[in-house]
C-alpha cells in the first residue's frame, strides 16, 4: 500500500451503525465525502460493518450521496471491537484501494482509524474541521486545530495512500435524500480468520444524561460568569422557556458545577444548534472550537471586549444575574401569547 | 504486574500566547509539563501496583529536557523511567512516534499493560495509544474510566462511549488509554522527589531499540504540515450595552424581537 498512488482511487466514508441502524455521523460524513468525491471527479463509497443492518438504511446511504455501499456483516461485527473491525477493513482496503478514507472522530473512529493507519502505512489526521482537495496535485488537505486550538494546521499526505482523516461529529450538517439517486449495494462476507477478538464486550450501560445536547436545536451554555454552582438554577427558567439543552465551558465543568457530558469545546462536545446562547462565557479559542458553527449565536457578558462577541450575532453587555430572569420571563410571555 | 506508561512532555497550553503579527506561538517562558491527561494513566498504574504488586516504567520520546517529565513521574511513584532521545526522532507524526514507542516497549521485554493518556494536549490526536497497539499487534481499549477484576490473564474495563459505557473483558497484555474518570492523580511526595533526583535515567537512541532508520522522525512520517495559521472568527454583532434596569428592559426587548424574527420564539 506504500507509495503507489496510481493504484488508489475513490473516496470512502466509514459509516457507523448501532443495533443495525445507521447512525447520524454517517450522513454527516456523506456531506463531506460527496464534496471531496466531486472535486476529485470520483466515486463516493460508504463502508459499514455490523450484523443485520437495516436494508432501508443502506439504501438511504445511496439516497443521501453514496455511489456505492459496501456492507460487511457477521455476528462478530455487531458491536465495535477493534481487532475484527480492523482486520476486515484492512482486507477491504487491500481489495478496493481507496484514495481517501474519512471517519467520525467518535469513540469508534478514533480507535479504529489509528489502528488501521499503522498497518496500512497511511497518514492519519485527527479531528479535522475542514477537508479540501489541493488544486493541481489532488492531495487531500486536512485542516485541524492544534496547540489547544490556538492555531490551525493544514496537513497533507503527499506520498502514502490511502489518506485518512477523522472529523468531529456535528461539525457538518447531515446529507439529506435527493430524488433519483442510484447506486450499488455490495454485501461482503466477513473473512472467518478476521473474527477473533481478545476483547469481549460483556455489557452496555446506557447513560441518559449524555443524550440531548448535540441534538438540541437550542443550547444555553454557561461559563464561569455564573460564579457558583448554586447559581446554576438561574438558567432553568430560560432553558425551560426556550426548550433548550444546557451546556458549559470547561471551567464550569472543572469546578464541578456541571458534569463532563455538558462540556462544549475542544476537549468536550461539538455542537451546531440553530441557536446558541452563551451566558458568562469569555469565548476562548478552545470553547469556540466546539460551538462556532452554530447558526445564530447570542452572548451575554459584562465585559464589552469579551471575545465571544466576535462570533456573536447579537450581544448584551450586561450582568447575567440581572438579564437572565427578565429574559426568561419575557420569552415565556411571548410564547404564551402565540 | 509490569506496567509501561508512555508519557509526553507538553507546553503548558493555557499559557501559550500567540504573536498576533506573525501568527506564531510565543514559546519563551512557557513551562513544559507532563501532559495533564497522562497523570490519570500514571495514577491508575500506581493503584494497580498497590493492589497487585509489580513495577511501573515511564517512557517518553522527546528532547533531552523531557527527562524532567520522567523524573516527575518517578516522584509520583513510578519505579523507573526511560527516555527515547535521538536527533533522528525529530519531526515525527503519530505514525513515527507510535513506531518508536512500540520498538522501545519490545526492547523492554515482558509486560502486562501499556497505559497511555487519552491524548496529548499539544498534538491532541489520541492516536498514539492505538498506534502502539497496532505495531505490537495487541488489543487496545480506549476511553477507559474504570479497571477491575484484574488477573494475570485479563481485566475488566469500563469504556466511555457516546451514550454510556461498555463493559469489556480484555486479555493481557493490552494497551489502554485512560480518561479523567479513572482516578484522581496524586501529588509527588517528598521522598518520591528525592528519589527522582538521584535515580539513574537511561537514554535510548534509535540503535538501542533496533529501529529501522527510514521509519523515524520526519522521514518516516506519512503526514506533512503544509500551513499553520490563526483561526479567523468574526460575525457582525449587534451589541447592546445594558447597565441599569431600563437599559436591561430595552436590551431584552430587542433580543426578544431578534429571536422572534428568527422564529425561535
Ligand atoms: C487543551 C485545552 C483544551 C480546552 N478545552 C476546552 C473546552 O473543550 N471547552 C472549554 O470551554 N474550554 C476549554 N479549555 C479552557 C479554555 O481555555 C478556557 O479556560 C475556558 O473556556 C474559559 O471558560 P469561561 O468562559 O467559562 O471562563 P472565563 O474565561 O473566566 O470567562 C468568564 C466570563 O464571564 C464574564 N462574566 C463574569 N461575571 C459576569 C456576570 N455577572 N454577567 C455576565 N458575564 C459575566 C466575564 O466577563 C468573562 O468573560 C481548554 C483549554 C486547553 C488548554
Ligand atoms: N512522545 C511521546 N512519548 C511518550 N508517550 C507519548 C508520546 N506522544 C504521545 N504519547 C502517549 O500517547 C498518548 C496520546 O497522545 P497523542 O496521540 O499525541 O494525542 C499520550 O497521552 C501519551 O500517553
Amino acid at each position: 500500500m506504500v507509495k503507489n498512488k496510481q493504484a488508489h482511487s475513490g473516496v470512502w466514508i466509514l459509516a457507523e451503525q448501532a443495533d443495525g441502524k445507521v447512525q447520524r455521523i454517517s450522513y454527516e460524513l456523506l456531506t463531506r465525502g460527496r464534496d471531496l468525491a466531486d472535486k476529485r471527479h470520483t466515486d463516493l463509497t460508504a463502508i459499514i460493518f455490523g450484523s443485520d443492518i437495516n436494508a432501508k438504511d443502506l439504501q438511504a446511504l445511496i439516497d443521501c450521496g453514496a455511489d456505492k455501499v459496501i456492507a460487511m456483516e457477521a455476528a462478530g461485527l455487531e458491536h465495535f471491537l477493534v481487532e475484527p473491525y480492523a482486520c476486515c477493513m484492512l482486507k477491504v482496503i487491500e481489495d478496493y484501494r481507496p484514495e481517501i478514507i474519512i471517519a467520525g472522530a467518535t469513540s469508534t473512529g478514533r480507535t479504529l482509524m489509528p489502528y488501521i493507519a499503522i498497518k496500512a502505512n497511511a497518514g492519519l489526521t485527527a479531528d479535522c474541521t475542514v477537508l479540501d482537495i489541493e488544486e493541481g496535485t489532488g492531495h487531500l488537505l486536512q485542516t485541524r486545530p492544534a496547540i489547544g486550538g490556538n492555531i490551525l494546521a493544514t496537513i497533507k499526505t503527499p506520498q502514502h495512500r490511502p489518506q485518512m482523516a477523522t472529523v468531529r461529529p456535528h461539525s457538518t450538517k447531515p446529507a439529506t435524500k435527493q430524488e433519483g439517486r442510484t447506486g450499488e449495494i455490495v454485501h461482503l462476507k466477513a473473512p472467518a480468520e478476521c473474527l477473533a477478538s481478545r476483547i469481549n464486550r460483556v455489557a452496555f450501560i446506557s447513560d441518559e444524561s449524555q443524550h440531548g445536547l448535540q441534538e438540541a436545536d437550542i443550547v444555553v451554555a454557561v461559563g464561569r460568569g455564573i460564579k457558583k454552582g448554586e447559581n446554576m438554577t438561574l438558567t432553568e427558567p430560560l432553558c425551560e422557556s426556550l426548550e433548550a439543552a444546557l451546556g458549559a465551558t470547561r471551567d464550569v465543568v472543572d469546578r464541578g458545577w456541571l458534569s463532563y457530558p455538558h462540556q462544549i469545546g475542544l476537549s468536550g462536545k461539538t455542537v451546531s444548534p440553530k441557536l446558541y446562547l452563551a451566558v458568562g462565557i469569555s469565548g476562548t479559542i478552545q470553547h469556540l472550537a466546539g460551538m462556532q458553527t452554530s447558526e445564530t449565536i447570542v452572548a451575554i457578558n459584562t465585559d464589552p471586549d469579551a471575545q465571544i462577541f466576535n462570533v456573536a450575532d447579537f450581544g448584551i453587555v450586561g450582568n447575567l444575574f440581572d438579564v437572565l430572569p427578565v429574559l426568561a420571563e419575557r420569552i415565556r410571555k411571548a410564547r404564551n401569547h402565540q | 504486574m509490569r506496567i509501561i506508561v508512555p508519557i509526553k512532555q507538553v507546553p503548558e497550553t493555557n499559557a501559550v500566547k500567540m504573536d498576533s503579527e506573525t501568527g506564531t506561538m510565543i514559546r519563551d517562558g512557557v513551562e513544559a509539563i507532563i501532559n495533564p491527561l497522562d497523570l490519570y494513566a500514571i495514577e491508575s498504574a500506581i493503584q494497580l501496583r498497590e493492589e497487585h504488586g509489580g513495577e511501573i516504567i515511564a517512557l517518553s520520546m522527546g528532547p533531552p529536557k523531557a527527562a524532567a517529565a520522567l523524573r516527575e513521574a518517578i516522584a509520583m511513584g513510578c519505579d523507573s523511567a526511560v527516555l527515547l532521545s535521538d536527533k533522528a526522532f525529530a519531526g515525527a507524526d503519530t505514525w513515527a512516534t507510535s513506531y518508536v514507542l512500540a520498538k522501545a516497549v519490545e526492547h523492554m521485554g515482558d509486560y502486562d499493560l501499556i497505559i497511555c493518556g487519552e491524548r496529548a494536549t499539544d498534538g491532541d490526536t489520541g492516536q498514539v495509544g492505538p498506534g502502539i497497539a497496532s505495531f505490537l499487534d495487541l488489543p487496545v481499549a480506549t476511553y477507559i474510566g474504570k479497571v477491575d477484576q484484574v488477573s494475570k490473564k485479563s481485566c475488566r474495563l469500563h469504556r466511555l462511549v457516546e451514550n454510556g459505557h461498555e463493559v469489556l473483558d480484555v486479555e493481557l497484555p493490552a494497551v489502554l488509554t485512560m480518561v479523567k474518570e479513572v482516578a484522581d492523580p496524586r501529588l509527588p511526595t517528598l521522598r518520591g522527589k528525592q528519589r527522582a533526583k538521584k535515580v539513574d535515567l537511561p537514554v535510548w537512541t534509535a540503535t538501542d531499540i533496533n529501529a529501522d532508520a527510514d521509519k523515524l522522525g520526519l522521514a518516516g512520517s506519512p503526514t506533512r504540515v503544509v500551513k499553520i495559521f490563526r483561526p479567523q472568527v468574526a460575525r457582525q454583532c449587534e451589541k447592546i450595552i445594558a447597565m441599569d434596569e431600563s437599559d436591561i428592559d430595552r436590551a431584552v426587548d430587542r433580543l426578544v424581537t431578534f429571536l422572534q424574527k428568527k422564529d425561535f420564539i
